[in-house]
Parts: C-alpha cells; sequence; structure tokens
C-alpha cells in the first residue's frame, strides 16, 4: 500500500519528536501506527508493540539478537528506521508458532539442545527460517554461514546447526 | 515414565519460552510508571571531577531526576564481594574509562539520551596506570585511595594483595633441566549476548530490584546493607540471566539505580549498551612467568611460578579469581615442591571479576606451555610427560587438601586416542593436547524446598540462576527421579528472594553439586511423609522404613502397592493439600585454609586439537578440537555437550582473537561488537567433539561433579601447541591472531637465512624442525 508520508510530531510530556504514521503487516496482522522517525524498527517492535522477542545487544548490526524477516529478507532490525519498513512484511520469533503449534524448526532447536540462555535464540531462529525457504536443503557450511551474523556466546553453534540440519531434513 | 529421568536428554526447562520469545529476560519487563536511566561518563580513565554542571540537562522535557556523587548520602556508600572499594558514583575522581560520574532518569530513553549529551563535566585528566608494569612503578599513580585501606601495608602500592602458596624447598630441589618461560594472557570480556539490565521500584516500605545477576541473594544483603532496610523489605527479581559466565555475579549499578529510584519516588530502569558492558566486566589480564623442574624420565621435579594478574580499579572478586586460580598453579600433577607468588594488581581499568575457569584459564596457558616447553628440551612425548605426572585418583597431589577426585589419565587417553595421537600428522598439520584444571566452590549454602501437590505434581524452589547452563532443567530432573514422577510434572521456580529460600550463590559449577543436593534432600523428606502417610492409610507401623518402600513413582507398603499419586488422594482426603519438603546443603569455610576450604570437587578436563597455518595470512585453521571432561555424571548428556562445546568456544576467543585494545589515556579503543570480536559460527573448527568421563565419582547426586567451564580452561596451550608443530614457532603471547602469527613466522624465516641462531626465551623462537611445503589456501 502507498502511503504519502504525513509528517508531525507528538509530544512525550513537553518533548517534542518528529513523527510519521506507517503501515505494515507483523506477523500477519496488519497495523498503522505513528512512529518517531529516529527509530529503529527494533525500537518500535519492542517499545511499542511489545514484540520483545527481538533482543537489543550491540545496536551496530553485528550480533543479530534483533533479526527480524522484512519482505522475505532477514534484517537486523536495529539498524533499520521503522519508517523503512512502511508497507512492509515484518516476521518475527513471535510469529514462527502457528495455530498454537511450534514450527518444525523450532521444534528442532529444543530437540537439539540448541537452546542455552536463549537471548540470542529468537535471531539464530529468524536467520535460519529464511534460510531454509531459500535453500531448504542447506549443507553445514551453509547453515554456518547464513547464521553467521548471529552471535551466540553459549557458543552453542554446533548444536544450533545440527538444530537446523535435522530441521531441514524434516522438510517435504 | 520415570527411572531413567537422570541421565536422559529431557527438554529444556523454559526451552519453550525461548524459541517462542516468551522469555522475560530483565529487559523485557514491563514496569508500570517506569523512568529510564542513562549514564553519564567520560571520555578518558582517571580524571579529577572538578564540576557538574547539570542545568540545561535538567531543562529537557520529561527529565525526572539528575543524580551525581553530591546527591548520595555521605560519606558515598561503597561496596564490593570482598572489599568495600566500589563507590555508587564516582566521588572526586574516575578510576576507569567509563565509570559514571552521573546519571539521568527521564520519562524516555529519547529524553534521558538528549539530556546525557548536554551534561556538562569539567575535569582533568590525571595520570594513571594501565599495564602491570606501569601499575608496579614505585611512582605510579594509587588507584586505591590508601584510606579504603587501613592496616594494609601494600596500600601505599597498587598491589591489592600478595599471595604465597607451595609445599617443600624449590631452591634446593633437584631437577636435570629447568625450563623457564613467561607468558601473558590479555583482557578479554564476557561478552554476554544480554547486556546487563537492572530495574528498581520503591515500595511503601522497601524497595524491589530486578537484575540479571547471577547472585540474587547476595544483591539482596548488599542493597539491604547500604540502604539500611531489612532483608524483607528488599525483594530481588532475577529473571534468568542471558548468559553470565562469572560477569554478572555481584552487583555493579544496582546500588545506582536504587537510589535513583528512592529519589524519584517512580521506578527506574536502566539496561546497560553492550559498549557498557564492556566498561562493567572483564576477565583479568595476566603475565606468568613459570620455572619448571623436570627429570630426565619427565618427572616434574618442582614448579615455580610467580604470576601478576592486572585487574581493574576495583576489586570486585578479582582476588578470589587470582587466590583460587594460584592456589592450584601446579594443575593436576604430582609436584614434589612448588612455589607460587601471585600478585593482584590494580590498575585504571574495567574491573575484572571472575569469568568462567575463574583465573585458571591464565595460568593453565601458562604451565601447560611451558610443560610442553620441558617435553620438547627433553625429547619426550607432550602425552606422555602428562601422563607420567598426573595425579592418580585419590592421590594428595595438593598436599592436605583434596585429592584427586577422577581418573584424570582416563579422559586424556580418551581425548589422544579421539584426536589420534598415536597416527603421524599429516605434513604442515600440527597437534596440541593439554589438560585443564580448576577447583569446585570451596564452600557453598544452598537451601531448597520441595512441594508434592495433591495431584502428583511437583513445585522445585531452588535459588540457582540458570543462565543458560540448564540448572532448571536438571533440578527438574532431580526432583522427578526422587519423587517417581515424570519430569514435564516438576515446575522449577528461581529467581525471587521473596519465595525462594536462601542460596548463597550461582558460581563454580557448583549448582548440580550443592543445589541438587539440596533437592535431593528435600525430597527424601517428602518421602519420609509419604511413607507415613503410607502408614497411616494401610495401617502399617509408620516407623518402620523397611516397611514401605517408595521407588519409580510406586509406594508399596507390605502387600500393597499404589502409586503415589494414588496414596495423596486418599492420604490428603478431601480437602486435598500437598507434602512439603525442604532440604539443605551446608559446606563451612575453613579458618586458615588458604582458599577458605577445601574444593569440593575439581573440573577436570582434556583438550587436543589439530591445526595448520596458512604461511600467507598467519591464520590459525582448527582442523579438529576434541574436548574430554570428567563431569562424574551427566545428570543431562545434551546439555553437558552445549555447555563444553560452548566452553570450548569461549575458550577459542581468547585463544585466537579477543583482546581489549586500550591507548595511552586508557580508552578502551575496541568497544563493542565491531571492533572487538568473539567467535562466530564460521570460527569453528572444522570438526568438534565434546565427550564426557562419567565415572559417578564426584560429591554431587548420582556421583555428579560441576561442569561447563572445563572445557574453555586448556584450549589457548592445546592450540599454540599445535601451531608450534605445525610452524615451529613458539608464541607465548595470546591471542594468536593472524598478525602476531605472522610476524613469528617471518621471524622464524628471518632466523633461518641468517642461521645460526641460537635458542633464546623471546616471543618467537627459530623453529627446531620446519614444515615444508606448508599449503597456502588464499
Amino acid at each position: 500500500m502507498e502511503n504519502v508520508a504525513q509528517v508531525g510530531n507528538i509530544r512525550i510530556g513537553n518533548h517534542t519528536m518528529n513523527t510519521i504514521p506507517i503501515e505494515l503487516t507483523i506477523n500477519g496482522r496488519h497495523r498503522s501506527l505513528v512512529v518517531a522517525t529516529h527509530h529503529t524498527l527494533l525500537d518500535v517492535l519492542r517499545d511499542d508493540l511489545g514484540f520483545t522477542g527481538s533482543k537489543a545487544c550491540c545496536l551496530v548490526g553485528e550480533c543479530g539478537a534483533c533479526t527480524v524477516v522484512v519482505d522475505g529478507r532477514t534484517v537486523d532490525s536495529c539498524l533499520m528506521l521503522a519508517v523503512e519498513a512502511d508497507g512492509a512484511d515484518v516476521v518475527t520469533v513471535e510469529g514462527l508458532e502457528a495455530d498454537g503449534r511450534l514450527a518444525r524448526l523450532q521444534e528442532a532447536f529444543l530437540d537439539s539442545g540448541a537452546v542455552q540462555c536463549g537471548f540470542c535464540i529468537p535471531g539464530q531462529l529468524m536467520s535460519a527460517h529464511t534460510l531454509l525457504i531459500e535453500n531448504p536443503t542447506p549443507s553445514l557450511a551453509e547453515v554456518e554461514e547464513a547464521l553467521a551474523g548471529n552471535l551466540c556466546r553459549c557458543a552453542g553453534y554446533v548444536q544450533i546447526a545440527e538444530a537446523v540440519l535435522a530441521s531441514a531434513q524434516g522438510t517435504d | 515414565m520415570t527411572g531413567a529421568v537422570v541421565g536422559s536428554s529431557a527438554p529444556r526447562g523454559g526451552g519453550y519460552e525461548r524459541v517462542t520469545g516468551k522469555q522475560r529476560y530483565v529487559a523485557d519487563l514491563r514496569i508500570p510508571d517506569v523512568l529510564q536511566a542513562k549514564l553519564v561518563t567520560l571520555d578518558c580513565a582517571r580524571a579529577r571531577i572538578i564540576g557538574i554542571d547539570s542545568r540545561a540537562a535538567e531543562r529537557v522535557p520529561g527529565v525526572r531526576l539528575v543524580m551525581t556523587a553530591a546527591d548520595l548520602p555521605q560519606p558515598m556508600p561503597r561496596f564490593g564481594p570482598q572489599f568495600d572499594d566500589r563507590p555508587v558514583l564516582a566521588v572526586g575522581e574516575t578510576k576507569y574509562h567509563g565509570e559514571p560520574v552521573a546519571a539521568v532518569a527521564a520519562e524516555t530513553e529519547d529524553a534521558a539520551r538528549e539530556a546525557v549529551s548536554l551534561m556538562r563535566v569539567d575535569y582533568e585528566e590525571l595520570p594513571a596506570v594501565f599495564t602491570i608494569a606501569g601499575a608496579l612503578d614505585p611512582v605510579a599513580a594509587l588507584v586505591c585511595d590508601p584510606v579504603l585501606r587501613p592496616d594494609d601495608p601494600l596500600a601505599g602500592t597498587n598491589v591489592l594483595r600478595e599471595h604465597h602458596f607451595g609445599w617443600g624447598d624449590v631452591d634446593t630441589a633437584r631437577a636435570d633441566v629447568v625450563v623457564e618461560n613467561a607468558y601473558t594472557f590479555p583482557m578479554v570480556t564476557h561478552f554476554a549476548i544480554e547486556p546487563h539490565g537492572f530495574i528498581v521500584a520503591p515500595d511503601s516500605d522497601g524497595i524491589t530490584c530486578w537484575s540479571s545477576i547471577q547472585h540474587p541473594f547476595l544483591l539482596q544483603r548488599m542493597l539491604a546493607r547500604i540502604l539500611g532496610l531489612p532483608l524483607s523489605k528488599v525483594r530481588v527479581i532475577a529473571p534468568d540471566p542471558g548468559g553470565a559466565f562469572g560477569g554478572k555475579q555481584n552487583p555493579k549499578l544496582e546500588p545506582l539505580v536504587a537510589y535513583m529510584a528512592l529519589a524519584a519516588g517512580r521506578p527506574v530502569r536502566l539496561i546497560l549498551t553492550l559498549e557498557e558492558t564492556f566498561q562493567a566486566v572483564r576477565r583479568s589480564a595476566a603475565e606468568i612467568r613459570v620455572r619448571t623442574g623436570l627429570l630426565k624420565d619427565g618427572t616434574l621435579a618442582f614448579q615455580d611460578i610467580h604470576s601478576d594478574y592486572l585487574i581493574g580499579a576495583y576489586a570486585d572478586t578479582a582476588d578470589r579469581v587470582i587466590t583460587k586460580s594460584n592456589y592450584i598453579a601446579c594443575g593436576p600433577y604430582r609436584v614434589p615442591t612448588a612455589r607460587i607468588l601471585a600478585r593482584t594488581i590494580l590498575s585504571h581499568t574495567t574491573p575484572s571479576c571472575a569469568m568462567r575457569g575463574i583465573g585458571t584459564p591464565q595460568m593453565d596457558w601458562a604451565v601447560e606451555s611451558n610443560l610442553d616447553e620441558g617435553a620438547r628440551r627433553l625429547g619426550i612425548d607432550r602425552l606422555a610427560i602428562r601422563l607420567r605426572n598426573l595425579a592418580r585418583h585419590g592421590e594428595a597431589f595438593i598436599p592436605g587438601d583434596t585429592p584427586a577426585d577422577g581418573d584424570w589419565q582416563q579422559a586424556v587417553r580418551r581425548a589422544a586416542e579421539l584426536i589420534g595421537w598415536d597416527r603421524p600428522s599429516m605434513p604442515g598439520h600440527g597437534r596440541g593436547i593439554a589438560v585443564g584444571f580448576k577447583a569446585g566452590p570451596t564452600s557453598g549454602l544452598s537451601y531448597s524446598t520441595v512441594r508434592l501437590l495433591a495431584d502428583g505434581s511437583v513445585f522445585v524452589y531452588a535459588g540457582t540462576s540458570d543462565m543458560g547452563q540448564g540448572a532448571r532443567t536438571v533440578f527438574a530432573q532431580i526432583a522427578a527421579q526422587e519423587l517417581g514422577v515424570p519430569s514435564e510434572r516438576v515446575t522449577v521456580v528461581m529467581g525471587d528472594t521473596n519465595l525462594i529460600p536462601f542460596d548463597l550463590q550461582t558460581s563454580a559449577s557448583r549448582s548440580t553439586v550443592f543445589m541438587g543436593t539440596a533437592i535431593v534432600r528435600a525430597c527424601h523428606d517428602i518421602n519420609e511423609q509419604l511413607r507415613a502417610l503410607a502408614g497411616e492409610v494401610f495401617a502399617t507401623d509408620a516407623t518402620d522404613a523397611t516397611g514401605v518402600t517408595i521407588d519409580a513413582g510406586l509406594v508399596r507398603a507390605g502387600t500393597h502397592e499404589i502409586p503415589i499419586v494414588d496414596l495423596l488422594k486418599r492420604g490428603l482426603g478431601t480437602l486435598g493439600g500437598e507434602l512439603i519438603g525442604n532440604g539443605h546443603v551446608r559446606k563451612d569455610t575453613i579458618p586458615g585454609h588458604p582458599l577458605g576450604g577445601t574444593p569440593a570437587f575439581y573440573e577436570f578436563n582434556c583438550t587436543a586439537v589439530e591445526a595448520r597455518v596458512d604461511e600467507g595470512t598467519g591464520e590459525v585453521i582448527l582442523l579438529r578440537h576434541v574436548s574430554v571432561s570428567d563431569v562424574g555424571k551427566a545428570i543431562n548428556p545434551t546439555q553437558v555437550r552445549g555447555q563444553d562445546e560452548g566452553s570450548a568456544v569461549m575458550g577459542l576467543g581468547h585463544t585466537l582473537m579477543e583482546h581489549y585494545i586500550y591507548d595511552d589515556n586508557g580508552r578502551i579503543r575496541n568497544l563493542g561488537a565491531i571492533d572487538y570480536r568473539i567467535p562466530t559460527s564460521m570460527d569453528l573448527p572444522l570438526k568438534m567433539h565434546a565427550e564426557a568421563v562419567e565415572n559417578g565419582d564426584g560429591p554431587g547426586p548420582y556421583g555428579a561433579k560441576g561442569a561447563g567451564e572445563g572445557a574453555a580452561l586448556c584450549v589457548a596451550p592445546a592450540v599454540a601447541a599445535a601451531v608450534q608443530e605445525a610452524t615451529g614457532v613458539v608464541i607465548r603471547d595470546l591471542p594468536l591472531t593472524p598478525e602476531r602469527v605472522w610476524s613469528a613466522l617471518r621471524e622464524r624465516d628471518i632466523n633461518l637465512t641468517s642461521d645460526g641462531s641460537t635458542q633464546h626465551d623471546g616471543s618467537a623462537v627459530p623453529a627446531q624442525s620446519v614444515s615444508a611445503g606448508e599449503e597456502h589456501t588464499r
């Protein structure tokens, strides 16, 4: 949908900031909202909409904890302004479950022991989710490359990769 | 449904929440009416604070509070797990890059950030020390005000503590060969993916503090002390941390946030940036000189070790780190004579604290590498020299202390077998093998309450923090095993001092052993009650314990056999109810013991690697990495494997890439994820394998020991040994970055060209044998 950007401003306390209305789809649900022009997609997801599954860590696009899928591509949501997501289709980790059932990828993460502290896991899942759509039968090297932008300090990289491969093998 | 709960890879407790984004870490909590806080820091290390002008900041709409040292109680409250040296805010002068001098709380993060940018701090940069040599200079600036070190003979120096350990007389010990070298280990940081977060809300007569902390009860104790509140009025809620590794053990900025919340009369929330966490916690750097005496056959004759650990501006747990790692500096070996001098040295840098391995990765790097040098000097196989000297199970290898508590040779032999030690390496490849060794907790206190509900489901209350090690899962498995219920019916409640009985701390890989045992005891308490209940129901003599048995969820009393659930129904009657069991474990301190107590267990690991080096770039390419840990019993094998693989990868971080870079003014130049690299999925060895030795010989439930730190301890000496074998160069400084390795290779080649050079103990020595035809891959 086309949006004519209407730059406005809202007051928070006595404070004025530039805002803009945007429309986007998040996890299949259409939303219209007004966002601060300088806020990132991560800010809006977490603070304005309560999708706290996407995590804030490095905020410079290196750790991948904030990874979401925008129009089919993985994005570090800390690097994308919310206004840039106007009209976009966004999937977050909260959108992986369908009909109250875990996606196969999520199940595989649990079965393989890929989850330790869990803080990086939403980002890992989103990167793996996109990989498997683009490449349903990846090699180990392809999995490792696809997840290279998602840091894990518990460093369960081996079990994470095993989970992704197990999930891929379960794909028709 | 039961029986083999322990030893099975039960699904992770909290796993569902973690794969759906529903897990709530501190930063995910939404507290009504909360103010957002930001820190004011200076772009230098040590500075005299001349004045702080907050007028412009206070005019920013939405700003509700600016707090400086002048707004805090006088004298400035100080705190710390070992010494009360850390002020709530810098007072008079800053001691390290990033130390907060003020903080702002506002309605929004935007407003707080803007206000911080408008804070004017007049300061004068002062001379400071950032290195061991600098700190030890007789005219060096003192990091800690001597006033804070009364009756301390070292108060006029930057040496916080000096420790002497050992046995026998090294000066008269006989050896055929003496190998002496110095090794350095860089400053590295924990880099938990979850930055530290704190929220404090004032109540009518106390406070609630949310923190991503490992030791909620010690935080509660500290806040109660400095605020003058009863423990019962300080509620600490500790959501599962998103990684901790020792960096979240003890309070950091909670006192500041508490004072801000009390001053504002509203909840205040401070979530650090990753850069701020780099300025909050790190591992201590070290320079360690090792003089190893050996007999011709490779038998260790003595160890003479002098270690200097560079800690930061405040002590935190750093001196404990040095004590624990140096007391066992000789490793798991039979060493007839030992002398260890360890110094804890303050500097104007990020305060260091415990980090996975508590000082042992530094020590292990030096001592294991030096043993390799000895083996090469003597022409003895590096595996053989280790097997020859390893203490045997039950041997009192540290005089008067906990004897060797495992078949350590077994783990070493297994690692050697897995790497194929007895087969020749491919040309250009090198192998290394090393052992990692760490003392477990030396004292502890853990309470647990277990409730068996009327329908046979179970609550376990445990004050452990599950920071990824999987304590939640293990505790559910233990309770399920002991009570004969499926682990899915067990709910483990953690992280709230208002609900959960006291636990001293989550550190030193203690929780399975200490809290696990407390849970077993609480379950036994319940089983006693079940026996009594069966006695009542079946009119059996309840006092005759042999008359009633409980096994795998069934209660047998005489000829009766009844599932626990049915017994509860009959025994508890129409009103229902529950059985409540309590258990605790206390391991007291031992006055006069160098560690304050004997280690409850040791963590033992053997790591073997195969590597080659890209001679064109200096890149170390790890082909295989095997890690074998003696864990006693893997209560959850999948989790143990994950912990060990993760620990190994963390070890690869400080081995190959991680280090803080300071400039001459004490500023960290590589703050944050772009310039400070940790291993990614692309940095793994081509093949990784982690395995556990399970002989059931630990002090914990089912013979478990601690696990999860061991695999990080000896990665560096194993990798460096492989690099040495592959290239002939010996490098004694970490990390083994391509730049450093390339430089060493270049020096080797220059020396080879000029030839006739003699061996020396510099950072790189000429090769004894050089592998020819090294493949250049890029």
